[in-house]
């Protein structure tokens, strides 16, 4: 499906900004450590469903934004986002037609991609000392994608355009 | 390739040098109402609870603010007189000393931006004169230090980050050392004292103005583990930090003046109550 008129370009930038919303809102206590990287899930899916739409230049953009709103190094996230969404972008086709636990698969290690990037990064500029949690977000990630790639889908097909 | 290209100058140059504060201020425009967006439903509730509180219950609040109050300003009474006398001996000692400070109240943002890190973000910035390095207290105790400072926000490292060392002194008997963060919230390391160092379980910790970014004689933190190991070089010590890290919404920002106030000469002649008792 096409989604090149201006309406469906404006619903793919607000579901990024809601997923912005979400990375950073306030778990309670243990919760926090879980969060997943939402950006990094919408962008692959937007990325896998309208490939002609979203591509490197806007994985790029939000990443930078994200390094803004989470307060890191600047080009950090622009980095990792860029990278995963390349990857994405050659695999499309082989990707949508997997089934979603396998399409999982290959989500878990685009999240891990992202996630070994900015740990790389941090280690560079200072030794770091990272909790185990550091990880966690991989692996929600992983098990929030049929939920992210059911809503995305259901934002994307809900009127035709 | 361009994008990869252009995130490694954009991480080295930021790493280097503070030439992208600008870029970063001006993306900070786009993301900045996110944050506050975030943050609208924690308002909104508190804001909900306390329309609907009930009278009792404010007058009850109300009666013990004023209470409170009161005690607060007995006591402030005598600290003017305390400041003068201490101006004074310090002159004697020809030590010069710092006082006045200007704070502004900040608000926290309920928002999560990493969750292995302590930093928070508050609703001043730049607009309200923030700068990076400025110390920030909440009513208790030091809070931490002013980590970037944004137009609408800034971010705050708290004490208890692992990236935060803080100069203190032990209020008892001035010894001097580092508080360092520890990662979690109700917990302060003192990493490098000898076993033999004379410190106590309970022993208040103070500010101890080295440094320069924190003025001297706010409370930090209060020991509770004194461990010397005779294997060790340093003893294992840590403290509980004074400031409510993980309740307090409301937090303040300090300026302190840089300029140390002469020695007791020019005070005096600035002083208009010792004019005007020098025109009678």
């Amino acid at each position: 499906m096409q989604l090149n008129s201006y309406t469906g370009f404006f619903r793919i930038i607000m579901t990024l900004v809601v997923a912005m919303c979400l990375r950073i809102v306030p778990w309670p206590g243990a919760i926090a450590a879980f969060n997943p990287d939402w950006v990094l899930l919408a962008l692959i899916y937007w990325s896998l469903a309208v490939p002609e739409n979203v591509g490197i230049f806007h994985a790029w953009t939000f990443g930078l934004l994200t390094d803004v709103l989470t307060g890191r190094l600047l080009g950090q996230y622009a980095l990792a986002y860029s990278l995963v969404i390349y990857i994405c972008l050659k695999l499309h086709k082989r990707l949508r037609q997997f089934p979603i636990i396998q399409q999982g698969l290959f989500i878990f290690f685009c999240l891990l991609l992202s996630q070994l990037l900015l740990f790389f990064i941090k280690n560079l500029q200072h030794p770091a000392q990272l909790h185990a949690s550091f990880w966690l977000p991989v692996f929600t990630g992983t098990l929030c994608w049929p939920l992210i790639y059911t809503l995305l889908r259901f934002v994307r097909l809900s009127r035709r355009l | 390739m361009l994008a990869v290209l252009a995130s490694t100058i954009l991480l080295t140059t930021e790493y280097r040098s503070p030439r992208l504060d600008p870029v970063r201020t001006t993306l900070s425009f786009f993301v900045d109402p996110l944050k506050y967006l975030v943050d609208l439903p924690t308002v909104l509730v508190g804001q909900a609870a306390e329309s609907v509180s009930s009278y009792r219950t404010l007058k009850k609040e109300n009666g013990r603010l004023r209470e409170e109050q009161l005690i607060d300003q007995t006591r402030l009474l005598k600290f003017e007189a305390l400041e003068k006398e201490n101006i004074r001996l310090r002159a004697l000692l020809e030590n010069s000393f710092k006082l006045g400070e200007q704070v502004l109240v900040a608000e926290l943002l309920s928002i999560n931006t990493a969750p292995y890190e302590h930093i928070v973000v508050v609703n001043k910035g730049t607009r309200f004169g923030v700068h990076p390095q400025q110390p920030v207290l909440d009513a208790n105790g030091v809070v931490g230090q002013v980590f970037r400072a944004l137009p609408f926000t800034s971010e705050i490292m708290l004490i208890t980050d692992p990236n935060h060392a803080i100069p203190v002194q032990v209020n008892r008997n001035g010894l001097l050392t580092i508080a360092v963060g520890s990662g979690q919230l109700n917990r302060l390391v003192l990493p490098y004292l000898p076993g033999n160092a004379d410190i106590r379980p309970g022993d208040l910790l103070i500010t101890s103005g080295l440094g320069g970014t924190f003025p001297q004689g706010y409370p930090v933190a209060v020991v509770d583990e004194f461990t010397s190991q005779p294997n060790k070089a340093f003893a294992t010590i840590t403290a509980t930090p004074k400031a409510l890290l993980d309740r307090n919404r409301e937090l303040m920002i300090v300026w302190s003046k840089t300029k140390p106030v002469p020695l007791i000469s020019k005070p005096v002649e600035n002083d208009p109550e010792a004019k005007a008792h020098a025109v009678e």
